[in-house]
Protein backbone atom coordinates (compact mmCIF):
# COMPACT_ATOMS: atom_id res chain seq x y z
CA UNK A 1 0.00 0.00 0.00
CA UNK A 2 1.19 3.35 -1.02
CA UNK A 3 2.40 5.46 1.86
CA UNK A 4 -0.36 8.58 2.92
CA UNK A 5 0.94 11.82 1.73
CA UNK A 6 0.18 12.76 5.36
CA UNK A 7 -0.45 11.06 8.68
CA UNK A 8 -0.97 12.05 11.64
CA UNK A 9 -0.36 9.96 14.97
CA UNK A 10 -1.44 10.59 18.77
CA UNK A 11 -0.82 14.40 18.60
CA UNK A 12 -1.76 15.43 21.80
CA UNK A 13 -1.52 19.71 23.00
CA UNK A 14 -2.71 21.26 25.73
CA UNK A 15 -1.87 24.60 26.64
CA UNK A 16 -2.56 25.17 30.85
CA UNK A 17 -5.59 22.53 31.69
CA UNK A 18 -7.09 22.43 28.17
CA UNK A 19 -6.59 20.14 26.53
CA UNK A 20 -6.82 20.74 22.67
CA UNK A 21 -5.90 17.76 20.87
CA UNK A 22 -6.07 14.46 22.22
CA UNK A 23 -4.34 11.49 20.78
CA UNK A 24 -5.73 12.78 17.64
CA UNK A 25 -4.62 10.64 14.85
CA UNK A 26 -5.92 10.81 10.68
CA UNK A 27 -4.46 10.42 7.67
CA UNK A 28 -4.43 11.91 4.06
CA UNK A 29 -4.33 9.77 0.84
CA UNK A 30 -3.36 10.72 -2.48
CA UNK A 31 -6.43 11.94 -4.80
CA UNK A 32 -8.91 12.51 -1.45
CA UNK A 33 -10.27 15.52 0.13
CA UNK A 34 -10.02 14.71 3.74
CA UNK A 35 -12.31 17.10 6.02
CA UNK A 36 -11.78 18.17 9.30
CA UNK A 37 -15.25 19.39 10.78
CA UNK A 38 -15.86 20.25 14.62
CA UNK A 39 -17.77 22.97 16.74
CA UNK A 40 -15.99 26.15 17.26
CA UNK A 41 -13.30 25.09 19.84
CA UNK A 42 -12.91 21.74 18.69
CA UNK A 43 -9.27 21.99 18.66
CA UNK A 44 -8.91 22.34 14.42
CA UNK A 45 -7.13 25.50 14.51
CA UNK A 46 -4.71 24.23 17.27
CA UNK A 47 -4.36 20.66 15.24
CA UNK A 48 -4.16 22.17 11.86
CA UNK A 49 -1.23 24.31 13.21
CA UNK A 50 0.93 21.13 14.68
CA UNK A 51 0.54 19.70 11.60
CA UNK A 52 1.98 22.65 9.75
CA UNK A 53 4.66 22.99 12.44
CA UNK A 54 3.56 26.11 14.35
CA UNK A 55 2.53 24.81 17.28
CA UNK A 56 4.71 22.35 18.72
CA UNK A 57 2.77 19.21 19.70
CA UNK A 58 3.09 17.86 23.71
CA UNK A 59 2.98 14.05 21.99
CA UNK A 60 2.53 12.42 18.73
CA UNK A 61 3.58 12.59 15.52
CA UNK A 62 3.26 13.92 11.76
CA UNK A 63 4.91 12.27 8.75
CA UNK A 64 5.12 13.94 5.61
CA UNK A 65 5.09 11.10 2.68
CA UNK A 66 6.60 8.66 5.90
CA UNK A 67 9.20 11.37 6.70
CA UNK A 68 8.51 12.29 10.88
CA UNK A 69 8.76 16.01 10.42
CA UNK A 70 7.68 16.90 14.07
CA UNK A 71 10.39 18.37 15.15
CA UNK A 72 10.79 20.52 12.16
CA UNK A 73 10.12 24.03 11.45
CA UNK A 74 7.13 25.35 8.93
CA UNK A 75 9.04 26.70 6.51
CA UNK A 76 11.43 22.95 6.42
CA UNK A 77 7.66 21.36 6.38
CA UNK A 78 6.58 23.61 3.09
CA UNK A 79 9.83 22.66 1.43
CA UNK A 80 8.93 19.00 1.64
CA UNK A 81 6.16 19.32 0.33
CA UNK A 82 3.32 21.01 2.67
CA UNK A 83 1.38 23.53 1.20
CA UNK A 84 -1.19 25.47 3.44
CA UNK A 85 -3.63 28.12 3.41
CA UNK A 86 -4.39 29.85 6.61
CA UNK A 87 -7.95 31.05 7.94
CA UNK A 88 -6.97 34.55 8.00
CA UNK A 89 -5.52 35.96 4.70
CA UNK A 90 -1.37 36.20 4.52
CA UNK A 91 -1.65 37.75 1.49
CA UNK A 92 1.14 40.84 0.95
CA UNK A 93 -1.84 43.36 0.17
CA UNK A 94 0.40 46.01 -1.42
CA UNK A 95 1.75 43.47 -4.10
CA UNK A 96 0.68 42.25 -7.32
CA UNK A 97 -0.73 39.02 -7.27
CA UNK A 98 1.80 37.61 -8.89
CA UNK A 99 4.34 38.94 -6.58
CA UNK A 100 2.29 36.87 -4.27
CA UNK A 101 2.27 33.75 -6.28
CA UNK A 102 6.01 34.04 -6.89
CA UNK A 103 6.92 33.65 -3.08
CA UNK A 104 5.18 30.38 -2.87
CA UNK A 105 7.24 29.06 -5.26
CA UNK A 106 10.40 30.65 -4.40
CA UNK A 107 11.35 27.15 -2.20
CA UNK A 108 10.70 25.01 -4.89
CA UNK A 109 12.29 26.87 -7.26
CA UNK A 110 15.68 27.88 -5.77
CA UNK A 111 15.29 29.80 -2.74
CA UNK A 112 15.90 33.37 -1.49
CA UNK A 113 19.61 33.76 -1.92
CA UNK A 114 19.44 35.70 -4.90
CA UNK A 115 20.80 38.92 -5.12
CA UNK A 116 21.40 39.83 -8.80
CA UNK A 117 19.17 38.99 -11.01
CA UNK A 118 15.45 40.75 -11.31
CA UNK A 119 12.93 38.71 -9.83
CA UNK A 120 10.27 39.77 -13.00
CA UNK A 121 13.06 37.89 -14.92
CA UNK A 122 13.60 35.04 -13.20
CA UNK A 123 11.32 32.64 -15.66
CA UNK A 124 11.17 29.53 -13.15
CA UNK A 125 9.28 31.69 -10.69
CA UNK A 126 7.05 34.13 -12.98
CA UNK A 127 6.15 30.67 -14.62
CA UNK A 128 5.23 28.78 -11.71
CA UNK A 129 3.56 31.70 -10.18
CA UNK A 130 1.25 32.16 -13.37
CA UNK A 131 0.17 28.66 -13.95
CA UNK A 132 -0.62 28.86 -10.16
CA UNK A 133 -2.89 31.98 -10.89
CA UNK A 134 -4.70 30.34 -14.29
CA UNK A 135 -5.35 27.04 -11.98
CA UNK A 136 -7.46 28.87 -9.89
CA UNK A 137 -9.12 31.39 -12.77
CA UNK A 138 -6.96 34.60 -11.27
CA UNK A 139 -4.71 34.64 -14.65
CA UNK A 140 -6.42 38.41 -15.63
CA UNK A 141 -5.97 39.77 -12.13
CA UNK A 142 -1.82 38.90 -12.54
CA UNK A 143 -1.09 42.73 -12.25
CA UNK A 144 -3.55 43.61 -9.42
CA UNK A 145 -2.23 44.52 -6.30
CA UNK A 146 -4.17 41.49 -3.49
CA UNK A 147 -5.77 44.61 -1.78
CA UNK A 148 -7.42 45.62 -4.47
CA UNK A 149 -8.68 41.91 -4.99
CA UNK A 150 -12.61 40.91 -4.15
CA UNK A 151 -12.72 38.65 -0.75
CA UNK A 152 -13.40 35.48 -2.96
CA UNK A 153 -10.46 36.08 -5.28
CA UNK A 154 -8.03 37.11 -2.31
CA UNK A 155 -9.32 33.26 -1.05
CA UNK A 156 -8.19 32.29 -4.29
CA UNK A 157 -5.12 33.75 -4.60
CA UNK A 158 -3.98 32.17 -1.10
CA UNK A 159 -4.76 29.07 -2.78
CA UNK A 160 -2.86 30.24 -5.53
CA UNK A 161 0.38 30.73 -3.33
CA UNK A 162 0.61 27.54 -2.00
CA UNK A 163 -0.10 25.41 -5.49
CA UNK A 164 2.70 27.64 -6.28
CA UNK A 165 5.03 25.58 -4.27
CA UNK A 166 3.85 22.50 -6.21
CA UNK A 167 2.66 20.65 -2.59
CA UNK A 168 2.25 17.44 -2.21
CA UNK A 169 -0.47 17.36 0.75
CA UNK A 170 -2.47 20.82 1.18
CA UNK A 171 -3.96 21.90 4.47
CA UNK A 172 -6.75 24.07 3.64
CA UNK A 173 -8.12 26.17 6.87
CA UNK A 174 -11.22 27.27 5.83
CA UNK A 175 -11.38 28.49 2.13
CA UNK A 176 -14.75 29.44 1.71
CA UNK A 177 -15.32 31.31 4.62
CA UNK A 178 -16.86 34.54 4.34
CA UNK A 179 -17.51 33.71 0.80
CA UNK A 180 -21.14 34.36 -1.09
CA UNK A 181 -22.72 31.32 -2.39
CA UNK A 182 -21.19 32.19 -5.81
CA UNK A 183 -17.73 32.24 -4.60
CA UNK A 184 -18.12 29.32 -2.51
CA UNK A 185 -19.85 27.29 -5.53
CA UNK A 186 -16.75 28.40 -7.60
CA UNK A 187 -14.45 27.26 -4.73
CA UNK A 188 -15.97 24.24 -4.67
CA UNK A 189 -15.53 23.37 -8.17
CA UNK A 190 -12.25 24.17 -7.98
CA UNK A 191 -10.92 21.91 -4.99
CA UNK A 192 -12.87 19.36 -6.42
CA UNK A 193 -11.14 19.25 -9.58
CA UNK A 194 -8.08 19.20 -7.43
CA UNK A 195 -7.61 16.91 -5.29
CA UNK A 196 -6.48 15.04 -8.19
CA UNK A 197 -3.31 16.76 -7.94
CA UNK A 198 -2.83 17.22 -4.98
CA UNK A 199 -4.40 15.95 -1.94
CA UNK A 200 -6.59 18.08 0.52
CA UNK A 201 -6.92 18.29 4.48
CA UNK A 202 -9.96 20.60 4.38
CA UNK A 203 -11.18 22.48 7.17
CA UNK A 204 -14.58 23.68 6.48
CA UNK A 205 -17.79 25.47 8.28
CA UNK A 206 -19.58 25.11 5.53
CA UNK A 207 -21.33 21.93 5.70
CA UNK A 208 -22.80 21.40 2.21
CA UNK A 209 -19.39 22.01 0.37
CA UNK A 210 -18.02 19.07 3.27
CA UNK A 211 -20.51 17.03 2.57
CA UNK A 212 -19.99 17.07 -1.23
CA UNK A 213 -16.22 17.29 -1.79
CA UNK A 214 -15.33 15.12 1.40
CA UNK A 215 -14.30 11.57 0.61
CA UNK A 216 -13.95 10.92 4.10
CA UNK A 217 -14.76 13.13 7.37
CA UNK A 218 -12.83 13.31 10.43
CA UNK A 219 -15.36 14.52 13.09
CA UNK A 220 -13.57 16.45 15.69
CA UNK A 221 -14.95 17.64 19.36
CA UNK A 222 -13.07 18.80 22.55
CA UNK A 223 -9.68 17.72 20.70
CA UNK A 224 -11.05 14.44 20.09
CA UNK A 225 -11.45 12.27 16.91
CA UNK A 226 -15.28 11.33 17.97
CA UNK A 227 -16.07 10.62 14.37
CA UNK A 228 -14.45 9.15 11.04
CA UNK A 229 -15.36 8.10 7.94
CA UNK A 230 -17.27 8.70 4.70
CA UNK A 231 -20.15 11.29 4.30
CA UNK A 232 -22.57 8.97 4.80
CA UNK A 233 -21.60 7.63 7.60
CA UNK A 234 -21.01 10.46 8.96
CA UNK A 235 -24.27 12.14 8.41
CA UNK A 236 -25.77 8.76 10.38
CA UNK A 237 -23.36 8.76 13.08
CA UNK A 238 -25.78 9.74 16.17
CA UNK A 239 -22.77 11.37 18.40
CA UNK A 240 -21.91 13.29 15.71
CA UNK A 241 -25.81 14.85 15.51
CA UNK A 242 -25.49 15.32 18.99
CA UNK A 243 -22.40 17.53 19.52
CA UNK A 244 -22.50 18.91 16.22
CA UNK A 245 -24.72 18.62 13.31
CA UNK A 246 -27.98 18.18 14.79
CA UNK A 247 -28.15 21.46 16.62
CA UNK A 248 -29.18 22.93 13.02
CA UNK A 249 -32.00 21.11 11.85
CA UNK A 250 -32.98 19.46 15.44
CA UNK A 251 -33.44 22.71 17.76
CA UNK A 252 -34.74 20.25 20.71
CA UNK A 253 -31.91 18.53 20.97
CA UNK A 254 -30.02 21.65 22.25
CA UNK A 255 -32.33 22.16 25.04
CA UNK A 256 -31.76 18.56 26.62
CA UNK B 1 6.55 48.49 -11.08
CA UNK B 2 5.64 52.68 -11.88
CA UNK B 3 6.03 53.46 -8.46
CA UNK B 4 10.16 52.18 -8.31
CA UNK B 5 10.53 54.04 -11.21
CA UNK B 6 9.25 56.93 -10.19
CA UNK B 7 11.23 56.54 -6.57
CA UNK B 8 14.42 55.77 -9.08
CA UNK B 9 13.53 58.85 -10.33
CA UNK B 10 13.90 61.01 -7.71
CA UNK B 11 16.61 59.61 -6.28
CA UNK B 12 19.05 60.18 -8.98
CA UNK B 13 17.18 63.76 -9.47
CA UNK B 14 18.60 64.16 -5.63
CA UNK B 15 21.93 62.11 -6.06
CA UNK B 16 22.11 64.52 -9.26
CA UNK B 17 21.43 67.62 -6.87
CA UNK B 18 23.83 66.72 -4.23
CA UNK B 19 26.90 66.09 -6.89
CA UNK B 20 26.12 69.73 -8.30
CA UNK B 21 26.08 71.81 -5.18
CA UNK B 22 29.43 69.84 -4.65
CA UNK B 23 31.11 70.80 -7.74
CA UNK B 24 29.29 74.15 -7.82
CA UNK B 25 30.73 74.91 -4.52
CA UNK B 26 34.31 73.69 -5.69
CA UNK B 27 33.70 75.56 -9.04
CA UNK B 28 33.59 78.85 -6.75
CA UNK B 29 36.42 78.05 -3.92
CA UNK B 30 34.15 76.89 -0.90
CA UNK B 31 35.88 74.00 0.50
CA UNK B 32 33.21 74.25 3.49
CA UNK B 33 29.92 73.66 1.86
CA UNK B 34 32.25 70.61 -0.36
CA UNK B 35 32.73 69.07 3.36
CA UNK B 36 29.18 70.01 3.86
CA UNK B 37 28.17 67.91 1.01
CA UNK B 38 30.54 65.07 1.79
CA UNK B 39 29.17 65.08 4.82
CA UNK B 40 25.61 64.99 3.61
CA UNK B 41 26.76 61.72 1.40
CA UNK B 42 28.12 60.08 4.08
CA UNK B 43 25.22 60.28 6.63
CA UNK B 44 22.91 59.60 3.74
CA UNK B 45 24.72 56.56 3.20
CA UNK B 46 24.76 55.56 6.68
CA UNK B 47 21.15 56.39 7.14
CA UNK B 48 21.14 54.19 3.38
CA UNK B 49 22.20 51.37 5.25
CA UNK B 50 19.74 51.44 8.43
CA UNK B 51 16.82 51.80 5.59
CA UNK B 52 17.47 48.37 4.42
CA UNK B 53 16.73 47.22 8.02
CA UNK B 54 13.83 49.31 9.39
CA UNK B 55 12.25 50.33 5.71
CA UNK B 56 12.86 47.37 3.60
CA UNK B 57 13.02 44.63 6.24
CA UNK B 58 10.67 45.81 8.70
CA UNK B 59 13.52 45.55 11.51
CA UNK B 60 13.23 49.22 13.64
CA UNK B 61 16.41 49.35 15.19
CA UNK B 62 17.38 51.79 17.48
CA UNK B 63 21.19 50.84 17.73
CA UNK B 64 22.56 51.81 14.52
CA UNK B 65 25.12 53.89 16.15
CA UNK B 66 26.55 50.86 17.26
CA UNK B 67 27.82 50.02 13.71
CA UNK B 68 28.46 53.83 12.80
CA UNK B 69 30.60 54.02 15.35
CA UNK B 70 32.38 50.89 15.04
CA UNK B 71 33.20 51.53 11.49
CA UNK B 72 34.82 54.87 12.81
CA UNK B 73 36.90 53.52 15.25
CA UNK B 74 38.02 50.89 12.81
CA UNK B 75 38.94 53.93 10.56
CA UNK B 76 40.45 55.74 14.02
CA UNK B 77 42.42 52.45 15.38
CA UNK B 78 43.70 51.58 12.50
CA UNK B 79 44.99 54.84 11.48
CA UNK B 80 46.46 55.17 15.14
CA UNK B 81 48.27 51.71 14.46
CA UNK B 82 50.17 53.18 11.35
CA UNK B 83 50.49 56.31 12.80
CA UNK B 84 52.10 55.20 16.40
CA UNK B 85 54.06 51.91 14.29
CA UNK B 86 52.00 49.85 16.20
CA UNK B 87 51.25 46.41 15.55
CA UNK B 88 47.45 46.09 15.89
CA UNK B 89 48.09 42.41 16.86
CA UNK B 90 51.18 40.28 17.18
CA UNK B 91 49.71 37.02 17.60
CA UNK B 92 48.93 34.54 15.61
CA UNK B 93 50.05 36.76 12.69
CA UNK B 94 51.22 40.00 13.02
CA UNK B 95 48.47 42.83 11.49
CA UNK B 96 50.12 46.11 11.17
CA UNK B 97 48.07 49.41 11.30
CA UNK B 98 46.95 50.93 8.11
CA UNK B 99 46.24 54.42 6.56
CA UNK B 100 45.07 52.68 3.20
CA UNK B 101 41.05 53.63 2.99
CA UNK B 102 40.49 50.32 0.64
CA UNK B 103 41.81 48.10 3.58
CA UNK B 104 40.19 50.79 6.49
CA UNK B 105 36.83 49.87 4.61
CA UNK B 106 36.69 46.46 3.84
CA UNK B 107 37.95 46.27 7.84
CA UNK B 108 35.13 48.85 9.07
CA UNK B 109 32.59 46.67 6.81
CA UNK B 110 33.90 43.61 8.49
CA UNK B 111 33.30 44.70 11.86
CA UNK B 112 30.14 46.32 11.24
CA UNK B 113 28.73 43.21 9.57
CA UNK B 114 29.77 40.95 12.33
CA UNK B 115 28.64 43.24 15.12
CA UNK B 116 25.47 43.29 13.30
CA UNK B 117 25.28 39.65 12.72
CA UNK B 118 25.98 38.84 16.48
CA UNK B 119 23.11 41.95 17.62
CA UNK B 120 20.99 40.40 14.95
CA UNK B 121 20.95 36.37 15.86
CA UNK B 122 20.33 38.33 19.30
CA UNK B 123 17.77 40.59 18.96
CA UNK B 124 15.82 39.51 16.09
CA UNK B 125 13.95 36.94 17.95
CA UNK B 126 12.39 39.88 19.57
CA UNK B 127 9.96 42.19 17.37
CA UNK B 128 8.48 45.61 18.09
CA UNK B 129 9.06 47.49 21.32
CA UNK B 130 11.38 44.43 22.07
CA UNK B 131 13.46 44.39 19.21
CA UNK B 132 13.90 48.62 19.22
CA UNK B 133 14.66 48.34 23.36
CA UNK B 134 17.53 45.48 22.32
CA UNK B 135 19.27 47.41 19.48
CA UNK B 136 19.31 50.30 21.78
CA UNK B 137 20.75 48.45 24.95
CA UNK B 138 23.24 46.73 22.23
CA UNK B 139 24.59 50.40 20.84
CA UNK B 140 24.92 51.85 25.18
CA UNK B 141 26.88 48.80 25.40
CA UNK B 142 29.37 49.52 22.91
CA UNK B 143 29.14 53.37 23.85
CA UNK B 144 30.00 52.75 27.49
CA UNK B 145 32.84 50.28 26.03
CA UNK B 146 34.29 53.30 24.00
CA UNK B 147 34.07 55.76 27.06
CA UNK B 148 35.73 53.12 29.82
CA UNK B 149 38.63 52.21 27.71
CA UNK B 150 41.17 54.61 27.94
CA UNK B 151 43.77 52.71 24.55
CA UNK B 152 42.37 54.82 21.84
CA UNK B 153 40.89 58.00 23.94
CA UNK B 154 38.39 56.45 26.03
CA UNK B 155 35.82 59.69 26.35
CA UNK B 156 38.07 62.16 24.43
CA UNK B 157 37.86 59.81 20.92
CA UNK B 158 40.45 58.99 18.71
CA UNK B 159 42.00 61.82 16.48
CA UNK B 160 43.15 60.89 13.48
CA UNK B 161 45.94 63.46 12.40
CA UNK B 162 46.52 62.00 9.23
CA UNK B 163 43.82 61.11 6.73
CA UNK B 164 43.46 57.32 5.44
CA UNK B 165 44.62 57.37 1.93
CA UNK B 166 44.26 56.09 -1.38
CA UNK B 167 46.90 55.48 -3.80
CA UNK B 168 46.98 58.23 -6.76
CA UNK B 169 43.89 60.24 -4.95
CA UNK B 170 44.32 63.02 -3.27
CA UNK B 171 42.19 62.41 -0.23
CA UNK B 172 42.72 66.02 1.25
CA UNK B 173 41.26 67.67 -1.89
CA UNK B 174 37.62 68.44 -0.75
CA UNK B 175 35.81 67.33 -3.93
CA UNK B 176 38.23 64.37 -4.32
CA UNK B 177 37.04 63.02 -0.79
CA UNK B 178 33.70 64.35 -1.61
CA UNK B 179 33.47 62.09 -4.89
CA UNK B 180 34.82 59.31 -2.94
CA UNK B 181 32.07 59.68 -0.33
CA UNK B 182 29.47 60.16 -3.27
CA UNK B 183 30.36 56.97 -5.06
CA UNK B 184 30.03 55.16 -1.64
CA UNK B 185 26.54 56.52 -1.32
CA UNK B 186 25.13 55.65 -5.09
CA UNK B 187 26.99 52.36 -5.07
CA UNK B 188 25.03 51.79 -1.89
CA UNK B 189 21.68 52.96 -3.28
CA UNK B 190 22.74 50.88 -6.68
CA UNK B 191 23.26 47.68 -4.51
CA UNK B 192 20.08 48.04 -2.43
CA UNK B 193 17.89 48.97 -5.67
CA UNK B 194 19.28 45.34 -7.22
CA UNK B 195 19.27 43.54 -4.18
CA UNK B 196 15.15 44.65 -3.60
CA UNK B 197 14.72 43.97 -7.02
CA UNK B 198 15.59 40.20 -6.60
CA UNK B 199 14.90 36.69 -5.28
CA UNK B 200 16.38 38.24 -1.47
CA UNK B 201 14.63 41.79 -1.69
CA UNK B 202 11.39 39.68 -2.52
CA UNK B 203 11.79 37.57 0.71
CA UNK B 204 12.47 40.43 2.65
CA UNK B 205 10.06 42.02 1.51
CA UNK B 206 7.29 39.21 2.37
CA UNK B 207 9.26 38.74 6.35
CA UNK B 208 8.11 42.51 6.38
CA UNK B 209 4.59 42.05 4.72
CA UNK B 210 3.83 38.55 5.83
CA UNK B 211 6.05 36.61 7.52
CA UNK B 212 3.56 33.11 7.86
CA UNK B 213 2.92 33.63 3.97
CA UNK B 214 6.93 33.20 3.67
CA UNK B 215 7.66 30.61 6.13
CA UNK B 216 4.79 28.50 4.30
CA UNK B 217 6.17 28.79 0.99
CA UNK B 218 9.57 27.19 2.22
CA UNK B 219 11.58 30.09 3.26
CA UNK B 220 12.47 30.37 6.85
CA UNK B 221 12.49 34.23 7.54
CA UNK B 222 14.75 34.78 10.26
CA UNK B 223 18.19 34.06 7.79
CA UNK B 224 16.66 36.30 5.54
CA UNK B 225 16.31 39.30 7.85
CA UNK B 226 19.43 38.40 9.64
CA UNK B 227 21.35 38.51 6.23
CA UNK B 228 19.80 41.86 5.64
CA UNK B 229 20.67 43.22 8.80
CA UNK B 230 24.21 42.08 8.76
CA UNK B 231 24.18 44.26 5.20
CA UNK B 232 22.83 46.87 7.23
CA UNK B 233 25.24 46.83 9.79
CA UNK B 234 28.06 46.57 7.01
CA UNK B 235 27.03 49.82 5.16
CA UNK B 236 26.68 52.12 8.37
CA UNK B 237 30.32 50.89 9.51
CA UNK B 238 31.39 52.09 6.06
CA UNK B 239 29.47 55.33 6.25
CA UNK B 240 31.31 55.41 10.02
CA UNK B 241 34.57 54.87 8.42
CA UNK B 242 33.77 57.69 6.07
CA UNK B 243 33.09 60.00 8.44
CA UNK B 244 35.88 59.70 10.94
CA UNK B 245 38.25 60.33 8.16
CA UNK B 246 36.24 63.54 6.89
CA UNK B 247 36.33 64.96 10.44
CA UNK B 248 40.11 63.54 11.16
CA UNK B 249 38.60 62.31 15.13
CA UNK B 250 36.20 59.76 16.27
CA UNK B 251 34.38 59.32 19.26
CA UNK B 252 31.88 57.89 21.72
CA UNK B 253 29.52 60.07 20.66
CA UNK B 254 29.11 58.44 17.01
CA UNK B 255 28.15 55.67 19.05
CA UNK B 256 25.15 56.99 21.49
CA UNK B 257 22.13 56.82 21.32
CA UNK B 258 21.08 60.31 19.61
CA UNK B 259 23.49 59.40 16.62
CA UNK B 260 21.41 56.32 16.52
CA UNK B 261 18.03 58.68 16.80
CA UNK B 262 19.34 60.98 13.85
CA UNK B 263 19.46 57.94 11.83
CA UNK B 264 16.35 56.99 12.23
CA UNK B 265 15.23 60.29 11.76
CA UNK B 266 16.85 60.74 8.25
CA UNK B 267 14.91 57.74 7.36
CA UNK B 268 11.72 58.65 8.51
CA UNK B 269 12.13 61.83 7.10
CA UNK B 270 13.10 60.70 3.84
CA UNK B 271 10.57 58.33 3.86
CA UNK B 272 10.40 54.75 5.21
CA UNK B 273 11.55 52.17 2.08
CA UNK B 274 11.92 54.35 0.19
CA UNK B 275 15.36 54.11 -1.89
CA UNK B 276 16.49 57.57 -1.92
CA UNK B 277 14.68 58.68 1.26
CA UNK B 278 17.54 58.74 3.68
CA UNK B 279 19.31 61.02 1.09
CA UNK B 280 16.19 63.59 1.34
CA UNK B 281 16.28 63.09 5.24
CA UNK B 282 19.74 63.74 5.51
CA UNK B 283 19.79 66.37 3.56
CA UNK B 284 17.06 68.28 4.74
CA UNK B 285 19.02 67.69 8.94
CA UNK B 286 22.67 68.89 7.25
CA UNK B 287 20.76 71.98 5.68
CA UNK B 288 18.94 73.00 8.11
CA UNK B 289 21.55 72.44 10.93
CA UNK B 290 23.57 75.10 8.93
CA UNK B 291 21.53 77.34 7.82
CA UNK B 292 19.09 77.59 10.63
CA UNK B 293 21.70 77.00 13.48
CA UNK B 294 23.17 79.79 12.47
CA UNK B 295 20.13 81.40 13.40
CA UNK B 296 18.82 79.72 16.22
CA UNK B 297 20.08 77.37 18.81
CA UNK B 298 16.76 75.74 18.80
CA UNK B 299 16.67 74.85 15.12
CA UNK B 300 16.37 70.75 15.96
CA UNK B 301 12.99 72.17 17.09
CA UNK B 302 12.39 72.95 13.71
CA UNK B 303 13.62 69.52 12.53
CA UNK B 304 11.34 67.94 14.85
CA UNK B 305 8.17 70.03 13.74
CA UNK B 306 9.24 68.76 10.25
CA UNK B 307 10.05 65.35 11.13
CA UNK B 308 6.54 65.16 13.01
CA UNK B 309 4.75 67.05 9.97
CA UNK B 310 6.03 65.11 7.11
CA UNK B 311 5.09 61.82 9.21
CA UNK B 312 1.57 62.97 9.84
CA UNK B 313 0.75 64.17 6.72
CA UNK B 314 3.07 62.56 3.89
CA UNK B 315 3.30 58.99 4.48
CA UNK B 316 6.36 58.27 2.08
CA UNK B 317 8.71 61.12 3.35
CA UNK B 318 9.98 63.27 1.60
CA UNK B 319 10.88 61.30 -1.34
CA UNK B 320 7.02 60.55 -1.32
CA UNK B 321 6.09 64.19 -1.89
CA UNK B 322 9.10 64.40 -4.70
CA UNK B 323 8.32 61.07 -6.20
CA UNK B 324 4.28 61.41 -5.68
CA UNK B 325 2.48 58.81 -4.75
CA UNK B 326 2.78 56.07 -1.78
CA UNK B 327 4.64 53.40 -2.69
CA UNK B 328 3.42 49.79 -3.13
CA UNK B 329 4.78 47.08 -0.98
Amino acid sequence: MAEAALRVEGLSKAFGGLVASDRVSLDLRAGEIHALIGPNGAGKSTLIGQIAGWIRPDAGRVLLAGRDVTRLSPARRARLGLGRTFQVSTLALPLSARRNAMIGALARAGGAWGFVRPLMRERALTEAADAALARVGLAARADTPAAELSHGERRRLELACALAGAPRALLLDEPLAGMGPEGAAQMTELLDALRREVPILLVEHDMDAVFRLADRITVLAMGRVIAHGPPAAIRADAAVRATYLGQDDQPEAADV
Amino acid sequence: MAEDARDTRATLALLAALAAAAAGAHALGEPFYVNMAARVAILAMAAAGLNLALGFGGMVSFGHAAFFGLGGYAAGVAAWHAANQIPLASWPVLVPGTDRMIVVWAAAAATGGLAALLIGALSLRTSGVQFIMITLAFAQMFYYFAISWPAYGGEDGLPIYLRNGIEGLDVYDPFTFFAICFVWLAATLAGTARIMRARFGAALTMARLSEARLASAGVDPFPVRLTAFALSGAVTAVAGALNADLNGFVGPSALSWKMSGELMAFVILGGVGRLGGPVAGAAAFVLLEHFLGAATERWVLVFGALLLGVTLFARGGLLGLLAGRARHG
